[in-house]
């Protein structure tokens, strides 16, 4: 295996674990809040106790959120060199900014989340959970900031060294990229979110325990999860989508698999790609489709891969196009499945119709593998530049580091993150065993005396 | 702004090693003082609302590295590969343990954990201490600004370095007593009793050594790296650092006669952030000695950041930094005080 290949592996392997956690506590964040002021406000201790429930959840997940995202700051300056020192001057300010806007803000509150119930009046634990969420909602809005410069490259000078600085801050924060792209992830984290709630809820009400709570849970989660579900394809998907056909029209081709320009593209829905001979087998298209999705009209002419010099077509195409197939069939999908569930809560006959809680409580590992998908969409989309347009994926890494070096330590990742992984499903599972109503093992806040 | 930029970087680094050098240190003296379950859950308690916060600045340091001196960030990152990755996996090991603790009933898991928490504060403890004297020694840095070290050589200093050698080792050994020390005053300040005591009797014993190789590596400095006295000798106000850290272990051993636990911690506060400081007034205006003939130091001025980005970094920064400083603020005040003895554990 060549040295920028394996880089690449240690990088996608990474940050994939990595961007499990986030996604879950971004979105938890945000129905956390929505518990704790329904708690205020009614003053019943059930959500609390559904509050300290999730953030018990949370916390875990916060955890290892933190301890896998510390090698994705230090990895582009250990595997990623070359590209640190090119576009340090740009891509570094938004993530110093994420360390000092938001890990500090998130850290410090989450202290006082978690220890603090007792010792705080009920307003300022409200407060604290209200700023765990804006500190984990601004993390993800300054690495989209990067990523999106990545994307779509603004507001930068070159200098004579190869160097790129920020010519304009504001240019830099008011990338329009990235507000599309932020949008359309966070709307992804919160449908995780929404979706791991609600399958805790049809879990209970299936099982025939705690099921109060299960019913909360199953409500907020189908609620939210709906209304984020819609926003993940209308307007942040098909914005997003859009913008990608106008600046990175290599990208839209790989992953629709369109190898010839057409007027009125179909869209494939279903098929396989097949690169060497150009063609795609099995397919199940729609016809037209594709240009109107794009530009609105079914004459539009969509560029397909053939207009593109070959080495500027995405590496590793035939995983573009799945990525892009999964992502948007899954969002399809949890579009139904919140929709019926919706429908069903409005006739007031959700908590009864076992058949569909089933489906409900299989579902959760799916907007994962959606999340994933998607950033596999825009990452795998985007080569072969590292820097779209600027510095190719070849020309950034750190030429010092041996292939067994990395090797090395690209093992030592997926030995620690197996064990990772099996500890997290083991604790997740057992909060969730426990139910919300178990004795707290740890008493949330403790007495001290005063010093 | 160069020179800006450089101390701001050295003072959040000093930050990191003042606070995340407290529970750094529960960690490593954690078996020697903690001997039952109880003390064991009050000596994870002392920290449980802090440690993670503490961690950040790191994170926040490294990032603000990478935003003004990006030349460095990726020198430094990538020649520092294997012993940053593993620094990665003791900080991943050591937040899982914490957590994974507070969760389980079975006496065996909180054993394991215990002893991975504990090695693992230790050996970051030693990698730390290790970087340190690396970056005052120099780096084999080549033409293109950037270098790969082997992890040992022939154990000297000189043109062809490992990163262990015996002057790191020595700036390993001195971070694990110093943070043994500042650890075992912390958990005087937030214990009570027999673990209080027992804390203070450990910090006792380790004092003396922690004066010792303190004294030992400054002559070790003049010989590893023979110009690093020539900034003191231009800039005389530089010898505040050392005297600084003399004060501040005088003042610990003064505080430790007396029992006075909040005195000594904050003498150990100022003695770890004017180690730092020293060390940072010895190497300004480089930020990474090259050794050997190959290439050049990486200086303030080369691996600067533009200037747009650094003006407009200082108003940000300096706006983040006030609102984190509210935040600790806040949250130490809550947690003031020492922890007490009561049923249920030390998580949430």
């Amino acid at each position: 295996m060549d040295i920028l290949t394996l880089h690449r592996i240690h990088f996608a392997f990474t940050i994939t674990y990595h961007y499990l956690f986030p996604q879950l506590t971004m979105g938890l964040a945000l129905l956390i809040v929505v518990l704790k002021t329904l708690a205020l406000k009614t003053g019943k201790e059930h959500y609390a106790i559904s509050a300290r429930f999730w953030a018990k959840i949370f916390a875990i997940n916060f955890l290892l959120g933190v301890v896998t995202g510390i090698p994705m700051e230090f990895q582009f300056g250990t595997n990623w060199s070359e590209f640190s020192r090119r576009t340090g001057g740009v891509i570094g300010m938004p993530i110093a900014m994420e360390g000092i806007f938001s890990f500090f803000l998130e850290s410090a509150f989450l202290g006082l989340f978690l220890f603090g119930e007792k010792r705080l009046p009920r307003w300022a634990h409200w407060l604290s959970a209200f700023l765990v969420f804006v500190g984990s909602w601004i993390s993800g809005f300054f690495i989209i900031i990067a990523n999106a410069w990545m994307q779509h490259p603004v507001a930068y000078q070159l200098l004579p060294n190869g160097v790129y600085e920020v010519s304009s801050f504001w240019g830099l924060m008011l990338n329009p990229w990235a507000w599309l792209e932020y949008a359309h992830n966070m709307s992804g984290a919160v449908i995780t979110g929404a979706f791991v709630m609600s399958a805790v809820g049809a879990l209970y009400l299936l099982q025939r325990r705690d099921e109060e709570y299960g019913r909360t849970f199953l409500k907020l989660g189908v609620i939210v999860g709906l209304i984020s579900c819609a926003t993940q394809i209308f307007p942040t998907g098909d914005m997003h989508g859009k913008y990608l056909a106008e600046h990175q029209p290599a990208a839209i081709a790989g992953m629709e698999g369109l190898f010839h320009s057409e007027k009125g593209a179909a869209m494939v829905v279903l098929g396989q790609p097949d690169f060497e001979h150009e063609k795609i087998d099995n397919p199940l298209a729609v016809n037209k489709l594709l240009s109107f999705l794009i530009y609105g009209t079914t004459s539009a002419e969509v560029q397909g891969l053939d207009q593109f010099p070959r080495d500027q077509w995405p590496t590793t195409l035939p995983l573009l196009f799945y990525a892009y197939h999964i992502m948007a069939g899954l969002g399809t999908y949890f579009v139904g499945i919140m929709g019926l569930a919706g429908l069903l809560l409005w006739r007031g006959k959700l908590y009864k119709s076992r058949w569909i809680l089933w489906p409900i409580l299989l579902s959760f590992p799916l907007p994962y593998i959606a999340n994933t998908a998607g950033w596999m969409c825009a990452e795998i989309g985007r080569q072969p530049w590292l820097v779209y347009g600027l510095i190719r994926t070849s020309q950034g890494y750190s030429t010092h580091i041996g292939v067994g070096t990395s090797l090395f330590t690209l093992l030592g990742f997926l030995g620690m993150y197996s064990v990772l992984s099996i500890l997290w499903i083991v604790l997740v599972y057992n909060f969730i065993q426990s139910g919300p109503k178990a004795p707290h093992e740890a008493v949330a806040g403790q007495s001290f005396t005063a010093a | 702004m160069g020179t800006l930029w450089f101390w701001i970087v050295a003072a959040m680094l000093a930050a990191y090693v003042v606070l995340d050098g407290f529970d750094l240190g529960v960690g490593i003296i954690y078996f020697f003082v903690a001997k039952s379950e109880t003390d064991r859950q009050l000596a994870l308690r002392a920290i449980g609302p802090v440690w993670d916060g503490n961690e950040v600045w790191l994170l926040a340091a490294g990032g603000t590295l990478f935003f003004a001196f990006p030349l460095l960030y990726a020198s430094a990152f990538s020649g520092f590969y294997l012993p940053l990755m593993m620094v990665l996996w003791l900080l991943i090991l050591r937040g899982v343990s914490i957590e994974m603790r507070s969760h389980s009933h079975e006496p065996l898991v909180h054993t394991f954990c215990d002893g991975l928490f504990s090695l693992s504060s230790a050996l970051l403890a030693i990698f730390f201490g290790a970087a340190l004297a690396n970056v005052v020694r120099g780096v084999p840095i080549g033409k293109d600004d950037y270098f790969f070290l082997p992890l040992w050589t022939n154990w000297t200093p000189g043109p062809n370095p490992g990163i262990l050698d015996w002057y790191t080792v020595t700036g390993a050994v001195l971070a694990l007593l110093a943070l043994a020390l500042h650890g075992s005053l912390y958990l005087a300040l937030k214990t009570s009793g027999d673990l209080e005591q027992r804390a203070l009797n450990r910090a006792t014993r380790l004092w003396p050594a922690v004066f010792i190789v303190t004294l030992l590596s400054l002559p070790a400095t003049a010989i590893a790296r023979p110009n690093s006295l020539e900034n003191y000798r231009a800039h005389p106000i530089a010898f505040l650092a050392p005297l600084l850290v003399i004060a501040g272990l005088v003042a610990i051993r003064y505080a430790l006669r007396k029992k006075a636990s909040l005195a000594a911690f904050r003498g150990s506060c100022v003695y770890l952030a004017a180690m730092l400081a020293g060390a940072a007034a010895g190497l300004y205006p480089v930020l990474l000695p090259a050794v050997g003939n190959q290439g050049q130091d990486i200086t303030v001025a080369r691996a600067l950041a533009g200037p747009h980005v650094l003006r407009v970094g200082i108003v940000w920064w300096s706006l983040g930094i006030l609102l984190a400083l509210l935040y600790f603020g806040i949250l130490y005040w809550l947690f003031r005080g020492k922890v007490e003895q009561q049923a249920g554990g030390y998580g949430h």
